[in-house]
């Protein structure tokens, strides 16, 4: 049968206006450039009209907000009723140094706690062990025992500020000093809420802080998850990270496939040790990048919404609401911020912050412009507050809900980024699942190649950067940045030796083999981690004591 | 005769495991003709001055963003003096502010890349300061 080519109004109006009005301009004013292409090297058109929205439903694909399947937003009154939570990522130096920043950001009007660890912390090493040396209180606050967590939430009541910690590998340890410090202040764990990272796959794709082998990493994950759901229901034992993976170079549509798919690879993995899916799926919630492509960013927001609530209903047949409502937390991109001329960076940060905004994110992360040279200084950490407290209060776009939606290059990309991520959950599936993608190095493979057509772009130019690749400056003025010195560690080493003298060393073995055995056994081991916690074992006696069982990861060669 | 390839080992020493810029680095010696040992994540200085000996390199690109290299860099320098590999360059890219650039390269640093260097002018400068071999 002969192929018969069906023109619709709006694509013949369209092919109308190219011949009629279009060509005679290009040929006397050829455009700037020969491709236009997004900061993931997509290439853009010139025009989207009410012909690239043809294949979409309204009612199916768009709706409005509060109703599946979510793309312009889980509340039908947007930020009309609250705004985002404004939740600067903060933690430096010692515990003490941290808890005055944290006191001071709360102060200044900020409503929630985001705790950033230094390294040691996070891979599970106490500030004394050699491996410490030269980290300790640099890229975030050391906590290496009970007696840092108490000094680090010292006066700040955990039952009514929400805490969201940042760590990973270790977590389920630092989610015990959490519990354990609120409780000695009296609060109800069931009143508790905050969110834990706690997403070890991202780790293994992009930001490689493991500690064990893969496979009892999501194990640990899974004994938070049903830990949790029992005793505290509030709270959230997991961020699933798009952040880190941008970071590490990948494109937009692979941020949000990678992300989503993580997502998945958690439902699954909380149904098969028999999670019931409506009790823990509401719970879990997402992180994303805010990167420099404005309509790129605000089209991935949407369509994560859109993804999740398709696949929660069509994977896993739910219907419950709140298990098909993507909630998510934003951070601007790091990796965008620049050494140069770094004043450039407040400009950057607004505008990807109000892409989170227009996307409809549920709490923001803005970066400090020093944060490409150091950790940030109290003067840049607080104009990055003041940036979200301008669009918020001062732009009007919390006015409106999803102001963006129903235009036709947004819900064109929208719809785009949901084929892009759904090619990749196709290929991801037929490797049997993201822990088996990940043993093949598939996901990291991916975002290196990325990351290396990116810088190849930059140096062709093709990608600009101000003040790197364009308008650069020959003699900038300096900056001045926080400096960590050695003296932290020092002070950190102290409380360690003082809180292994005053504790029952007795009591710490005996909490620490149980801990060992509750992992041999394979039974939930968050009980012993929290009674080990409370006999003030540290955190890399812990870890080791899991060490011991799980063995370590190593990275091979991809 | 054959030119002897210039060979870079890019070594990521402390905690860190943002290996993204490593990675870049890498790939971009490889592609301008140069041979390239990628160490992994975590080793310890030793473990990098051992590897560097047994690979015979000419410079070792050392990329830190965790704020540990006035503690790291200096010992990488020493280990590889200390084996005498006198001329092999030790250069050092990541989060590095001012104030440490001048320290670090009178401690025996070759020179720092600061975020935002371009991958060609790491190439030029191992083309233009690498030893040429007898």
């Amino acid at each position: 049968m002969p192929e018969t080519k069906v023109t619709s109004p709006a694509q013949e109006a369209l092919e109308e206006w190219e011949r009629d009005t279009l060509q005679p301009v290009l040929e006397k004013h050829p455009e700037r450039k020969s491709s236009f292409q997004t900061v993931s090297l997509e290439e853009t058109n010139r025009l989207y009209s009410p012909a690239d929205v043809e294949p979409l439903d309204f009612e199916r694909d768009i709706s409005f907000p509060g109703n599946f399947p979510y793309t312009r937003g889980i509340h039908p009154t947007g930020y009309r009723g609250k705004l985002w939570t404004m939740r600067q990522f903060a933690g430096f130096s010692t515990p003490e140094e941290t808890n005055a920043r944290f006191k001071y950001l709360l102060a200044q009007g900020q409503n929630g706690l985001s705790v950033a660890y230094d390294l040691p912390t996070l891979m599970g090493y106490d500030a004394d062990s050699p491996l410490s040396e030269g980290e300790v209180g640099k890229c975030g606050v050391a906590v290496s025992s009970l007696a840092d967590m108490e000094v680090l939430f010292d006066k700040i009541p955990l039952e009514h500020v929400t805490v969201s910690q940042t760590i990973n590998a270790p977590a389920s340890v630092l989610l015990a000093m959490y519990l354990v410090v609120a409780e000695k202040q009296g609060a109800d764990w069931k009143k508790i809420s905050g969110t834990l990272q706690n997403d070890i796959l991202k780790e293994y794709i992009a930001q490689k802080e493991w500690i064990y082998p893969i496979r009892p990493a999501m194990k640990l994950v899974i004994d938070t998850f049903e830990f949790c759901t029992q005793q505290v229901p509030r709270y959230n034992p997991v961020s699933v990270s798009g952040y880190h993976i941008r970071e590490a170079g990948a494109t937009a549509v692979q941020e949000l496939a990678f992300t989503l798919r993580d997502g998945l690879e958690y439902v699954e993995w909380g149904i098969r040790a028999g999670l019931e899916l409506d009790e823990f799926v509401p719970r879990i919630s997402f992180f994303f990048n805010a990167h420099n492509d404005f309509f790129e960013e605000v089209a991935k927001y949407r369509a994560a919404r859109r993804i999740w609530a398709r696949e929660m209903r069509d994977r896993f047949g739910s219907t419950n609401e709140r298990t098909l409502k993507l909630r998510f937390h934003t951070q601007t991109a790091g990796v965008s911020l620049t050494v140069q001329q770094p004043l450039n960076n407040i400009v950057r940060v607004a505008i990807q912050a109000l892409a989170g905004v227009l996307g409809g994110t549920q709490s923001l992360h803005t970066d400090a412009y020093d944060e490409a040279l150091a950790l940030p200084t109290d003067r840049a950490a607080l104009i990055a507050l003041r940036t979200q407290q301008i669009i918020a209060e001062e732009t009007g776009v919390a006015n409106t809900v999803d102001p963006l939606g129903g235009s036709y290059y947004v819900e064109s990309l929208t719809q785009k980024m949901e084929e892009g991520a759904r090619d990749y959950f196709r290929r991801i599936d037929a490797m049997g699942g993201m822990v088996e993608a990940i043993e093949k190095g598939f996901p990291q493979r991916e975002l290196q190649d990325s990351a290396y057509q990116y810088q190849k772009a930059v140096e062709r130019g093709e990608q600009v950067i101000v003040g790197v690749n364009k308008y650069a400056m020959e003699d900038e003025p300096a900056v001045s940045t926080l400096v960590i010195d050695e003296s932290v560690r020092e002070h950190q080493v102290n409380r360690l030796q003082q809180t292994r003298a005053r504790r029952d060393g007795g009591a710490v073995s005996n909490a620490l083999e149980k801990l060992r055995r509750a992992a041999q056994n394979d039974e939930n081991t968050m009980p012993a981690t929290i009674e080990a916690v409370r006999a003030y074992a540290t955190l890399g006696e812990i870890c080791s004591a899991l060490r011991d069982v799980y063995g370590i990861y190593e990275e091979p060669a991809f | 005769m054959n030119e002897r390839k210039i060979r870079v080992l890019v070594a990521k020493p402390g905690l860190d495991g943002h290996d993204r810029g490593a990675k870049v680095i890498a790939r971009a010696l490889r592609d301008a003709g140069m041979e390239v040992i990628y160490t992994g994540l975590r080793q310890t200085p030793e473990m990098i001055a051992a590897a560097a000996l047994q690979e015979d390199v000419d410079a070792v690109g050392v990329s830190i963003l965790s704020g540990a290299h006035n503690t790291l860099c200096p010992r990488i320098v020493q280990l590889l003096r200390d084996q005498g590999m006198d001329d092999c360059l030790v250069l050092l890219g990541g989060i590095v502010p001012q104030d440490d650039i001048a320290k670090l390269k009178q401690q025996g640093v070759a020179e720092i890349f600061l975020p935002g260097t371009s991958t060609e002018n790491i190439v030029k400068f191992l083309r233009e300061n690498v030893k040429p071999r007898e």
